[in-house]
């Protein structure tokens, strides 16, 4: 995966509270066997309806998405962080995330970012007129408007953004403590 | 001096933990993988590309259900049939293919053993107490319900388990949700469920575990358990315990992957001690008065959106959080629904009984209940039975249930998800409206337009034999 630390361009105010994963890809993509295509089924209920934010072409290519509390809930399917990630998206910005979708996202290279409410709000605010940054070594998301909101993140799954690294090589490295593990209980 | 009193999640946590990485994220080891077709394909295809193999296939069971049509599967001469979509097919094959390549033990498609992944789990007795089980899946949360710390995981982390055999967690907050009290006359897990979820929100039980305790749950049986755990995930937590007891060993013992003779006592014997300490801390408590539940459906497009049948659509300016009132709007939309109509005078045209949440025999049972000397209400375009897996299907033809709800009109199906999720020929078209014994409610999620209204087996049922959303007290005498 490659690495990430910083993340500069316009932002999608989509700003929608309970974004499920059925809304941002429907099951009727689900069949896949690959990762990558998944980009232009994404949102598209949200796209049918008129004068959507999606295909609004000053959001052409976003890299950010702005959404309301519990984004990602609902069905645990991956393909929902691959369409975001086939989409271009590289920052999703929202009050709160699901549990399954936050850890979906980073394992595609895509930083979930909570920030307070009241910071959101302006952030789509904001959106409308000019582009975000996302700066995942400050942990800083600003705008040329003056804006700056500080975020926390878990500092395994942020420093997997920044190195890019692949988890599965990093757990195999513990193949020692999973041998004894399996020995210890007689799994 | 005494040990420090633990929960039944910390215990379950403490028993896995294969190593400890920064700030407590904790390796953890797996002892359960349950496998189905959509989510796995890129998984395996993530293996073979990077030349892994499966760490322990032994711990893990694949079984297809998602997409596989619920129409017949074999003809006269009992030869497998083809399946109409490509895709599906291709989904179906890769899965196959895979099992095969990696050596995974497997319930083939026309197996009697087939269901619904979160069916098979628990009757086959491959889900146990005290185990980490995962799937990917969110409904996983159900296996829950037999004291499996089990959870839905995206398909990076099937690899990741695949491989490794282990995942990596930081340590979830825990949730108390207590319940005491009867269920009164009517109400069922799935009413209680869905109460709970309108009470504390989709998002409510976010970064928790949560345990049910209380004597409505001491009462309630592993089927109710089942459903109960299922929808956890609705309320924004990745898992729902049940300490197991007494119903738990029973509903286990002679389950072909469950362990036997003096494995069995030995096993039993450490599952007793799995139960929450006396004193243990939760970080959050939630309390309902059982007697406070009635029959519940949903009214929106999330599972939050829930009213007691006797009640009315909700007029969205009655909620003070602007978010809220704006998606409310949205919801009755979508759902051509009218702020103040009453629900029980909303008409249905499809009724779906089946999905992990109500596919039991306990469920088949409770619908064909009220179905029985009945017929479907003349408005009724489709209403669809479909058991949660092969064994449940034979039980209920068994008992004559199938006689039952054929007789009265229904279609009676194959296992698998059906009707739950939009990706196998059994759908709901646009703008039409269901009765559904599903878990989601979501827009489109049971197809493109479908309007979705979550209900419990009985209500289902209620629903097909009046061609409305009906009160089921008011179709049976207590
Ligand atoms: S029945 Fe529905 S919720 Fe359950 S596993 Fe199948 S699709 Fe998912």
């Amino acid at each position: 995966m490659k690495a990430l630390k910083r993340i500069h361009g316009r932002a999608i105010p989509f700003g929608r509270r309970n974004v499920d994963t059925d809304l941002i890809i429907a099951a009727s993509h689900l069949k896949t066997v690959r990762r990558a295509g998944l980009g232009r089924h994404a949102f598209a209920a949200a796209r049918a309806e008129r004068g959507n934010v999606f295909d609004d072409p000053a959001f052409a290519g976003a890299p950010i998405l702005i959404a309301g509390e519990n984004f990602g809930c609902g069905s645990s399917r991956e393909h929902a962080a691959w369409a975001l990630a086939d989409m271009g998206i590289e920052a999703v910005i929202a009050p709160s995330f699901s549990d399954i979708f936050a850890g979906n996202a980073f394992r595609n290279g895509i930083a979930a970012i909570v920030l307070p409410r009241h910071a959101v709000d302006r952030l789509l605010d904001a959106a409308w007129r000019c582009p975000l940054t996302v700066d995942l070594e400050e942990m800083i998301v600003s705008s040329p408007l003056g804006h700056r909101f500080v975020f926390a993140m878990d500092p395994f799954r942020r420093r997997c953004l920044l190195e890019g690294c692949d988890e599965i090589a990093l757990t195999l490295s513990h193949e020692e403590a999973i041998r004894a593990y399996e020995e210890r209980t007689g799994t | 001096m005494s040990p420090v009193p633990r929960t039944l999640y910390e215990k379950i946590w403490d028993a896995h933990v294969v190593t400890r990485g920064e700030d407590g994220t904790c390796l953890l080891y797996v002892d359960r993988h349950l496998v189905h077709e959509v989510t796995s394909p890129q998984a395996f295809e993530g293996l073979r590309a990077a030349g892994r193999r499966v760490r322990r296939p032994d711990l893990t069971l694949a079984v297809a259900d998602h997409n596989l049509p619920t129409t017949r599967r074999v003809d006269e001469k009992g030869r497998r049939l083809p399946i109409d979509d490509p895709e599906s097919a291709g989904q179906l094959a890769a899965l196959e293919a895979n099992v095969a390549e990696f050596g995974i033990p497997s319930i083939e498609a026309i197996a009697p053993e087939q269901g619904i992944v979160h069916v098979v789990g628990p009757e086959q007795g491959f889900t146990l107490p005290g185990t980490i089980l995962v799937c990917g899946d969110s409904h996983t949360a159900a296996h829950g319900a037999l004291g499996a710390l089990a959870f839905g995981i995206g398909t990076s982390e099937v690899e990741h388990v695949l491989a490794t055999q282990t995942l990596w967690m930081p340590r979830s907050r825990t949730m108390e949700v207590r319940v005491d009290g009867r269920l009164g006359f009517g109400v069922s897990a799935k009413d209680l469920i869905l109460f709970l979820i309108g009470r504390i929100g989709t998002a409510g039980g976010t970064g928790h575990v949560v345990e049910y305790r209380g004597d409505t749950f001491a009462d309630m049986s592993v089927e109710g358990r089942l459903t109960v755990a299922n929808m956890t995930i609705e309320a924004g937590a990745r898992s729902g315990l049940f300490a197991p007891d007494e119903a738990t060993f029973a509903y286990l013992k002679g389950r072909p992957m469950a362990p036997r003779g003096e494995a069995w006592d030995r096993a039993v014997a450490g599952w007793r001690g799995l139960a929450t300490d006396e004193g243990a801390h939760f970080d959050r408590s939630v309390r309902i008065d059982a007697s406070e539940v009635a029959p519940t459906v949903t009214w929106g497009t999330s599972p939050e959106d829930v009213a007691p049948i006797t009640g009315k659509v909700p007029e969205p300016d009655s909620f003070a959080d602007p978010a809220r009132r704006a998606a409310a709007r949205k919801a009755l939309d979508y759902m051509g629904l009218v702020p103040g109509q009453r629900l029980q005078d909303v008409a249905v045209e499809h009724i779906f009984i089946g999905s992990c949440t109500n596919s039991r025999i306990e469920d088949l049972r409770a619908a064909a209940e009220i179905v029985r000397g009945r017929r479907i209400d003349a408005r009724i375009k489709q209403a669809l039975v479909v058991p949660g897996s092969g064994l449940v299907k034979r039980q209920a033809e068994a008992e004559g249930l199938d006689r039952i709800f054929t007789e009265a009109g229904f279609d009676w199906r194959e296992p698998g998800c059906s009707a739950c999720l939009g990706m196998n020929p059994d759908k709901v078209p646009p703008q039409g409206r269901c009765a559904s014994t599903s878990n989601r409610n979501f827009v489109g999620r049971q197809g493109p337009g479908a309007r979705t209204h979550l209900v419990s087996p009985a209500m289902a049922a209620a629903a097909a034999v009046t061609g409305r959303l009906a009160d089921v007290r008011e179709l049976v005498k207590p």
